[in-house]
């Protein structure tokens, strides 16, 4: 059955998808850590297409006063996707899908933070996608959470932000323009990946609980994948200047 | 399965990397215990001394302690107290009553005004990160004359070295005074060739401190100090 949009076939016949991958197989990773000078801590990731930078500042005083939490520091993420980012020019500044990536990534980071370390503080992270392919948003939380480590904060554990979908009926991992635009759903989610917690799930569209199950064995497999890169490109950073 | 090990030498770890088995050792700063199991929380290197297990931040924040010796610049000034800018996500306050001159109401800015800089101490943390400094104390005074220059925070105990021999070697190779703030400015004065000499070598000891060749380094720099003075 054909299970999109119109005519547009998500399959091929030998059951691999439209770039060639299985339907387990995320787009190809990397990641950089400090590549901005100014910032305390910085990442650059790359998944497929997609290329999403991370700048962290602070902790610092909170600014207006009436954000300061008094036990505990404040997460201010502005997730921003550049106008050149899409083969349609998007119109610069805020609009309302960022203002609420803006705030679930802020939430997911906040449950892994240790926020209580720095009362009335502020820890600002700003997401700026550069390029985009579907799936920003984690690669954007991926980006936060290797820009936040690299910038000394406190954490529990490294955040993974990684997606699974559904197209034609199957399940599938890490979903590329085509298939987010045409697919039936999607499922990105943030993974603690050494204590398997889940710290932010959204979906779109709709799975059945064995389809649901599916996809979040996915999800965990390519965190683990993607927690690999994000622990490698920290220690590619500072490994030069071990004793 | 123990992704980072404990012992004589150092590893990198990375927020939420398992250390070991927390029996018999204590958390020290950098790690937390989870279900008899040391966890990362910071990015550094591991550290194990006397059974406390701790890392070394590669970057790390300014947190003041009471006690601590700091060189703040004054960010703003009230009627009777300074704000000072300490390096750290809060500013600290000086009251008129701290200062070390008799201070009337409403004159404060006749004795420091913005801009200036000065060598304090941290009289009082509250739970809160309020901060409050002191100006009375041997050597707490506004420093009129020589240079700041500033180091990342965590590097601070590089440039000290064992019982300040590294900063005593630092001292005698330029001939100019240097006191070094826990916030990571550190106070320079001296000749301006002694100075440009002093910040060189600082930023090496922060950049360099921790590795193999760091002494080679040092010894090829205040050798070459040395043929300069002697010209």
């Amino acid at each position: 059955m054909m299970g999109g949009y119109g005519d547009v076939q998500l399959l091929n016949e030998d059951g691999s998808r439209l770039d060639g991958r299985k339907v387990d197989e995320m787009r190809p990773v990397s990641i950089e850590a400090g590549i901005l000078p100014a910032a305390d801590g910085s990442a650059m990731v790359t998944q497929g297409l997609n290329v999403a930078v991370a700048a962290v500042y602070g902790p610092m005083e909170a600014h207006p006063r009436k954000i300061q939490r008094q036990d505990r520091a404040v997460i201010d993420v502005r997730y921003n996707m550049a106008p050149f980012s899409t083969s349609d020019r998007i119109r610069p500044g805020f609009n309302r899908r960022s203002r609420e990536i803006s705030k679930v990534t802020a939430e997911a980071l906040e449950s892994v933070v240790l926020v209580e370390r720095y009362p009335r503080s502020k820890i600002r992270v700003e997401i700026e996608i550069l390029a985009a392919e579907a799936g920003t948003r984690c690669a954007g939380i991926t980006a936060a959470a290797v820009a936040l480590a690299d910038a000394g904060i406190p954490m529990r554990d490294l955040i993974v932000g990684v997606a699974s979908g559904k197209i034609e009926d199957t399940v599938v991992l890490d979903l590329d323009k085509a298939e987010d635009n045409y697919g039936q759903a999607d499922l990105p989610v943030g993974i603690l990946p050494n204590t398997g917690e889940i710290a932010f799930l959204q979906m779109d569209g709709d799975l059945s609980p064995d389809e649901y199950n599916l996809a979040m064995e996915y999800n965990f497999k390519a965190a683990k994948e993607i927690h690999e890169i994000m622990v490698d490109a920290l220690q590619r950073r500072y490994q030069g200047g071990e004793a | 399965m123990s992704q980072g090990q404990t012992g004589a030498e150092q590893r990198l770890v990375t927020p939420g990397m398992t250390i070991g088995s927390s029996t018999g050792k204590r958390a020290g700063s950098g790690i937390i215990a989870e279900n008899e199991t040391f966890v990362a929380t910071q990015l550094g290197w591991l550290r194990e001394i006397n059974n406390t297990v701790s890392i070394d931040p590669i970057h790390a924040a300014y947190m003041p302690r009471s006690g601590d010796l700091i060189v703040g610049n004054v960010a703003e000034v009230r009627n009777n107290l300074w704000f000072m800018d300490i390096n750290g996500a809060f500013q600290g306050l000086l009251p008129m009553s701290l200062a070390p001159w008799k201070v009337e109401f409403g004159a404060a800015r006749q004795h420091m005004d913005v801009g200036n800089v000065v060598l304090a101490r941290v009289q009082e943390v509250d739970e809160c990160h309020n901060v409050v400094l002191t100006m009375k104390g041997v050597g707490l005074r506004r420093l009129n004359q020589g240079t700041v220059e500033s180091i990342p925070v965590q590097h601070i105990d590089r440039v000290r070295g064992e019982n300040n021999a590294t900063l005593q070697r630092l001292r005698d190779a330029c001939d100019c005074r240097i006191m070094v703030g826990e916030n990571g400015r550190i106070w320079i004065d001296g000749e301006p060739e002694g100075i440009t000499w002093a910040r060189k070598a600082l930023q090496m000891v922060a950049s360099d401190g921790h590795t193999k060749a760091f002494e080679a380094i040092l010894a090829d720099m205040e050798q070459e100090q040395k043929l300069k003075g002697d010209a």
